[in-house]
């Protein structure tokens, strides 16, 4: 029982992390109809962001700011660059196929993850690098429930993952620019025509989205305690993966789809093996594309062929 | 945008027809020449090429080359003619090579099984065409990006699973070492030069036997299906069949290199069969044309023979400028412009190194990694602090930007720009790029991707393809 409810904390810190990024995915699936395999990247290189602003602040161990605003700075400056680069692949990568046959689009973004991670490891370096959270956030403050132990980092993942949520979804309803993003997703040329900047929507999109990944990124660093170059294809799929199960496009289904995931997850780890979380994921993966092509939330929508 | 008072359908082809450059000349008499004799002449010429006398390591690369090549025409079958995104291409590769490597090895039983070449290699082909069959068969609802991820995914637990599951048998992350060599009619291949000559051989069957089915109604349905599933399916193809075929196809072919590629280096490691090779041979069909065969081949001979060079320390260099130079002249129009731009950057060069040296010495006494006549040109042209690595890095980072800056600017800022990333480069590869080969490949690789998508979409050997009216 007691393995039961602390699989359940990390399956749902975990599924939190993949919200995010399944977040992200979503929004730029749903204004762009385009996979931007790309994404996954953006969350690794949010991850060394947030390691090195840790390092510049004097190092896991001998922190010269306090610890919630060096958190603040980690999230901030990896969100802002993560958004940076987004918007720069964007521009350069996949505004110029727009209108090119969706493979061209699937192709360049491929070239744009192999870039990005290779150019990772030439900056980086192929070893990862300890986040040491233990040493400045210790996983003993937090949530004491008799055996069980909620440490502060889960919370507080959590916590941004709901928050961010409910922010998307209210801008989305609520704000003009999601009004944009809504009637770009709907048709991209009656927008155009009704005064809508399309290029300025996709590009508020990207940045969106791709901070979403940045933050994502430095959770995971603080959750798991390293940053690693190879850290975006896996991530990346299973983001997607939470955005196809939660019904792409739609928002809190991409927070239900990587609950489901994290905690399917968490389960094959602690039950079976860790070895066969990944294949876990695909298999569920697999199993809803077949019963349910659009996603548990997901609108039925009426397939031609 | 189509014009008003015209038909949408109409009007887009118009637009197309008008700007599809004319063949040209050559071309024109080329595709007088019907496909088996351009076939054959490949294939005498690649059957002649090592007589030309190759080093063994030569004779390596063009076993790799000729193993792209394969792979590449293999997915083409499923990507440039049946429209199937298929990202999990590398997994039939590797599925067909460990099940040759089960099947000609000590993995299986007390004392292995240690099957002909005759027997394996078939077995290989059907098991993996099966594999796709049912990747296929479960993949049938989705299209497009969906089925990119899956398939995506499907490379990767294929991945999985050789890493971690049945160790004794699959080897784990050490893979399976000792797989015998092709063994059929009581001898075997036992050198590269072998094994050149049988992919050589086979690559030109393969392409054959695709030209005949393509030309074929199947081929015609495959075309359907691609330009669009609904009116193919009002048209009675059976659009499930047909590209079930395809993936079989595809996945058949992928198995016959991977057993060939097995058999070959006498073993099969995991690392082989993960994203980067997936982006090689996407890169190599990408480059040299989607839905051509002879484009794919074409890019997969070309991309491995510049990115091995590009590996070799003593050409590097040369392949590398001599690359920036040709893409310079070949763009830069009028020439005036272009000798104006290459004085300035000669001038500048030198100023800021001298400017450099004087403030302080240390910045500039590192050194070139190219050698022979490039570091004699370089040598008080360029720059090279003597800690390289950092200023290294940035100087990607400033290509990148000026070389993405001069995409969207035009005219003087243009040319500024383009000198600018071309030092860049110069720099980048001096202090960084260059003592990292396989690195510098991949981004090279990832880049090519990206630029031939936005640039020349049917590729480099391929062309355009025409919308049937």
């Amino acid at each position: 029982m007691q393995l039961f409810v602390q699989l359940c904390v990390d399956g749902l810190t975990l599924g939190c992390m993949y919200a995010l990024i399944a977040l992200g995915y979503s929004m730029v699936y749903g204004v762009l109809r385009m996979l931007n395999l790309a994404h996954g990247d953006l969350y690794m290189i949010g991850a060394f962001i947030g390691y090195f602003i840790l390092q510049w602040s004097g190092g896991p161990t001998a922190l010269a700011l306090p610890v919630p605003l060096v958190l603040v700075c980690m999230f901030a400056v990896a969100a802002i660059g993560s958004a940076g680069i987004g918007v720069v692949i964007e521009r350069f990568a996949y505004r110029p196929l727009r209108k090119a046959p969706s493979v061209a689009a699937l192709v360049s973004s491929l070239g744009v993850f192999f870039l990005l991670e290779s150019a990772a490891i030439l900056f980086f370096g192929a070893q990862s690098r300890s986040y040491n959270t233990e040493s400045f956030l210790s996983f003993h403050t937090g949530i004491h429930l008799g055996p069980l132990n909620i440490s502060l980092v889960r919370i507080l993942t959590v916590v941004i993952a709901t928050a961010t949520m409910i922010g998307l979804t209210v801008l989305v309803r609520r704000t003009s620019l999601g009004r944009n993003m809504r009637a770009v997703s709907a048709d991209r040329e009656a927008a155009e025509m009704l005064g809508i900047s399309v290029n300025q929507t996709v590009r508020n999109t990207f940045i969106i989205g791709s901070a979403l990944a940045g933050v994502a990124g430095v959770m995971s660093g603080l959750v798991f305690g390293q940053a690693v170059s190879s850290l975006g294809l896996v991530a990346g799929l299973k983001g997607f993966t939470a955005a196809v199960i939660g019904g792409i496009g739609n928002l809190p289904g991409a927070m239900l789809g990587g609950l489901v995931i994290g905690l399917a997850e968490s389960f094959t780890t602690g039950y079976i093996s860790s070895t066969y979380s990944n294949l876990m994921v695909f298999g569920l993966l697999i199993v809803v594309m077949l019963l349910r092509p659009s996603g548990l939330l997901g609108k039925a929508i009426a397939e031609k062929v | 945008m189509s014009s008003i008072g015209v038909d949408e359908w109409s009007s887009r082809v118009r637009e197309e027809q008008s700007s599809a450059s004319r063949p040209h000349a050559l071309r024109r008499h080329a595709s007088r020449i019907g496909w088996w004799p351009r076939l054959g002449v490949f294939g005498v010429v690649m059957l002649l090429l090592p007589h030309i006398g190759l080093s063994v390591y030569q004779e390596q690369v063009g076993i790799n080359a000729l193993l792209l090549a394969l792979t590449a025409v293999g997915l083409n079958i499923a990507v440039g003619w049946a429209g199937l995104f298929d990202l999990g291409y590398v997994a039939f590769y590797g599925f067909g090579a460990y099940v040759f490597a089960l099947l000609a090895s000590n993995q299986l039983g007390q004392h292995g099984i240690h099957l002909d070449a005759f027997l394996a290699i078939p077995i290989a082909v059907v098991v993996t065409a099966l594999i796709g069959v049912v990747l296929g068969q479960t993949t049938r609802r989705v299209s497009g990006d969906y089925l990119a991820i899956l398939t995506l995914f499907f490379a990767e637990a294929f991945n999985e699973v050789t890493n971690n599951v049945d160790s004794n048998r699959l080897g784990g992350p050490n893979g399976i070492s000792g797989v015998d060599p092709i063994h059929a009619f009581g001898s075997s291949i036992t050198t590269p030069l072998g094994y050149y000559y049988l992919l050589a051989v086979v690559l030109v069957l393969v392409m054959a036997g695709l030209h005949l089915l393509d030309k074929g109604r199947i081929g015609h349905a495959w075309q359907s299906v691609r330009e669009d599933a609904l009116v193919a399916r009002l048209m009675t193809i059976p659009i499930n069949r047909v590209k079930l075929i395809a993936y079989a196809l595809g996945a058949g072919v992928a198995a016959l290199a991977g057993s060939i590629f097995a058999a070959s280096q006498g073993g099969v490691y995991p690392i082989s069969f993960t994203q980067p090779t997936l982006v090689l041979i996407y890169a190599a069909l990408v480059v040299g044309g989607t839905g051509t065969l002879s484009g794919a081949a074409a890019g997969a001979l070309a991309l491995t023979v510049v990115t091995e060079l590009l590996r070799q320390p003593n050409y590097a260099g040369d392949v590398f400028y001599g690359a920036i130079l040709l893409g310079l002249v070949l763009t830069i129009r009028p020439r005036i412009r272009l000798a104006a731009m290459l004085g300035t950057l000669m001038v500048a060069g030198f100023a800021a190194r001298a400017i450099v040296e004087a403030a302080d010495p240390e910045w500039a006494a590192g050194p070139l990694q190219s050698g022979g006549v490039v570091r004699t040109l370089l040598g008080h042209w360029l720059i090279v602090p003597s800690s390289p690595t950092i200023p290294g890095n940035w100087a990607v980072v400033v290509l990148v930007a000026l070389g993405m800056a001069a995409t969207t600017t035009r005219g003087v800022v243009r040319d500024i720009c383009i000198v600018g990333a071309v030092y860049a480069a110069a720099f980048a590869w001096e202090a960084r790029l260059a003592a990292e080969p396989s690195i510098t490949r991949q981004m090279l690789i990832g880049a090519l991707l990206v630029s031939v998508m936005i640039v020349r979409p049917q590729g480099f050997f391929g062309f355009r393809r025409t919308a049937v009216v």
